[in-house]
């Protein structure tokens, strides 16, 4: 129990800190808004190809803005210094595994809860926000878990915001394709469809079991 | 403390140092003529032994290059993952050299492979790329080889190198297998006249001789190129604790 109290501590003092500079979460949610305006602009958004293109322009908007919040939330904590000082706490490694990834889920959640009604509307598509939820969410889940990992190693170097993309994006890849295919089979059923929500959920359940694992090896000096 | 844990670092290898010297040209030496002898017989056997194959024509015996630099090349994220955890095992620097080692060479091969199944592509395909399961995780295990060597050279030779440099070796190979299977399933609903990449089993015996000639070939040369790379990544340990041992 003491384990949820450390976990929940820090993601308490995540939280606060992003709610008092607040540039974080706007400045996320602007930018997924904005690449789902380019791409409106680069594939040319029509009836009939909305279903084609629609899934695909949510996703990437989605992991472009996952990149910038999941960037930032270790690499504050190094350039403050506060890093060294949460590892000095008679904390568990885990657990701060667990708060990081549980305020990075977060802030990408409250940027995908803003974008997607935005999302529906602009681009006119029926979004059936209940059966799209287990995908957002097993997806994001994905994302973080593999992200908060790497954005603890990119942090370490001079070149974070180069260097987490260049990890992140080829292991995310069955994330990205299933939560695509996923979300396109909400517009447009299809037959015979793969089981990709199976795919998210073993794909979460080990990457979030390794990262558990090996975050100890990432943090300590 | 650390400066003196250095110190003694530097004498370990020092005093252990000539009887490896001595021993370890003969291994390369033996390690190389082997590859020059290997790569004169499979130049031979791909050119001159192995029939031409009757629909591709030619361009079949880049397949000899092909294959075996492509399957040694993705064998080669096994040896980095498993001197990584070892390296996280016993805290043995020597096994972090082996999996950097393997890194560099897995990149190159890999690199050689794509090259070289991009050119029979095109010749027996008529594209230069087509995102089949096989070809796209190739693709992306060369983009994990890339972020490891990039993330490596960020971080410098440090011990926290290291061990980002295993974690990331560890979940790279776990991810290969799904991200072959997604790939895989997504590509199930895009029907594509893809052939498929292996031959076909029943395989003339002289090309199934050269396959596998060509196959020790490119071991010894990796075998070759790894020992020597083990020992580069050796001296440039050695190198740079003496520079700050002087500083």
């Amino acid at each position: 129990m003491i384990f949820f109290e450390q976990v929940i501590a820090i993601l308490w003092k995540d939280i606060r800190y992003e709610l008092r500079s607040k540039q974080m979460w706007a400045g996320m949610g602007l930018f997924a808004l904005l690449v789902l305006v380019i791409f409106n602009f680069a594939f040319d958004l029509r009836v009939d190809n909305r279903a084609a293109v629609a899934p695909g322009a949510l996703w990437v908007s989605f992991v472009f803005a996952s990149m910038l919040g999941l960037g930032r939330t270790i690499a504050a904590e190094r350039e403050k210094g506060s890093m060294d000082r949460l590892l000095l706490c008679p904390v568990d490694r885990k657990a701060i595994y667990l708060a990081k990834l549980l305020g990075n889920m977060l802030f990408i959640g409250v940027v995908e809860i803003v974008a997607l009604p935005i999302f529906a509307a602009l681009f006119n598509v029926p979004l059936l926000l209940g059966p799209l939820l287990p995908i957002v969410l097993l997806g994001t889940l994905g994302i973080a878990a593999v992200g908060t990992l790497f954005s603890a190693m990119a942090a370490a170097t001079r070149a974070r915001e180069l260097l987490l993309p260049i990890l992140v994006f080829p292991l995310i890849v069955p994330i990205v394709i299933a939560a695509v295919r996923a979300t396109g089979t909400l517009m447009v059923p299809v037959s015979n469809e793969p089981p990709w929500l199976g795919l998210m959920v073993a794909f979460d359940v080990i990457f979030l079991s390794i990262s558990m694992l090996t975050f100890q090896y990432i943090v300590e000096e | 403390m650390a400066l003196a844990r250095q110190d003694t670092n530097v004498k370990r290898r020092d005093a252990s140092g000539p009887g490896q010297a001595e021993r370890f040209p003969i291994v390369s030496m033996v390690l190389l003529a082997l590859t020059f002898i290997g790569m004169m017989i499979s130049i031979w056997m791909i050119f001159l032994y192995a029939p031409t194959d009757a629909i591709e024509g030619d361009a079949q015996r880049i397949f000899y290059f092909h294959l075996p630099s492509a399957i040694i090349g993705m064998l080669s994220l096994g040896i980095v993952a498993l001197g990584g955890i070892v390296y996280l095992w016993k805290k043995d620097e020597r096994w972090d050299w082996v999996a950097r080692a393997a890194a560099e060479l897995g990149t190159v091969f890999l690199t050689f492979a794509l090259i070289t199944g991009s050119i029979w592509g095109r010749t027996t395909w008529g594209t230069w790329w087509t995102w089949d399961a096989r070809l796209t995780t190739t693709l992306i295990l060369w983009f994990i080889y890339i972020g490891y060597l990039m993330l490596r050279s960020y971080m410098g030779r440090t011990p926290a190198s290291a061990r980002a440099g295993a974690v990331l070796a560890i979940i790279g190979l776990i991810d290969v297998p799904i991200i072959y299977e997604s790939v895989n399933w997504w590509r199930t609903l895009h029907p594509q006249a893809v052939l498929p990449l292996g031959s076909s089993p029943q395989l003339p015996l002289e090309m199934l001789l050269t396959l596998v000639v060509a196959f020790i070939t490119f071991t010894l040369l990796f075998s070759f190129l790894m020992v020597q790379l083990y020992q580069l990544e050796k001296m440039q340990t050695l190198a740079q604790q003496l520079r700050a041992s002087v500083e």
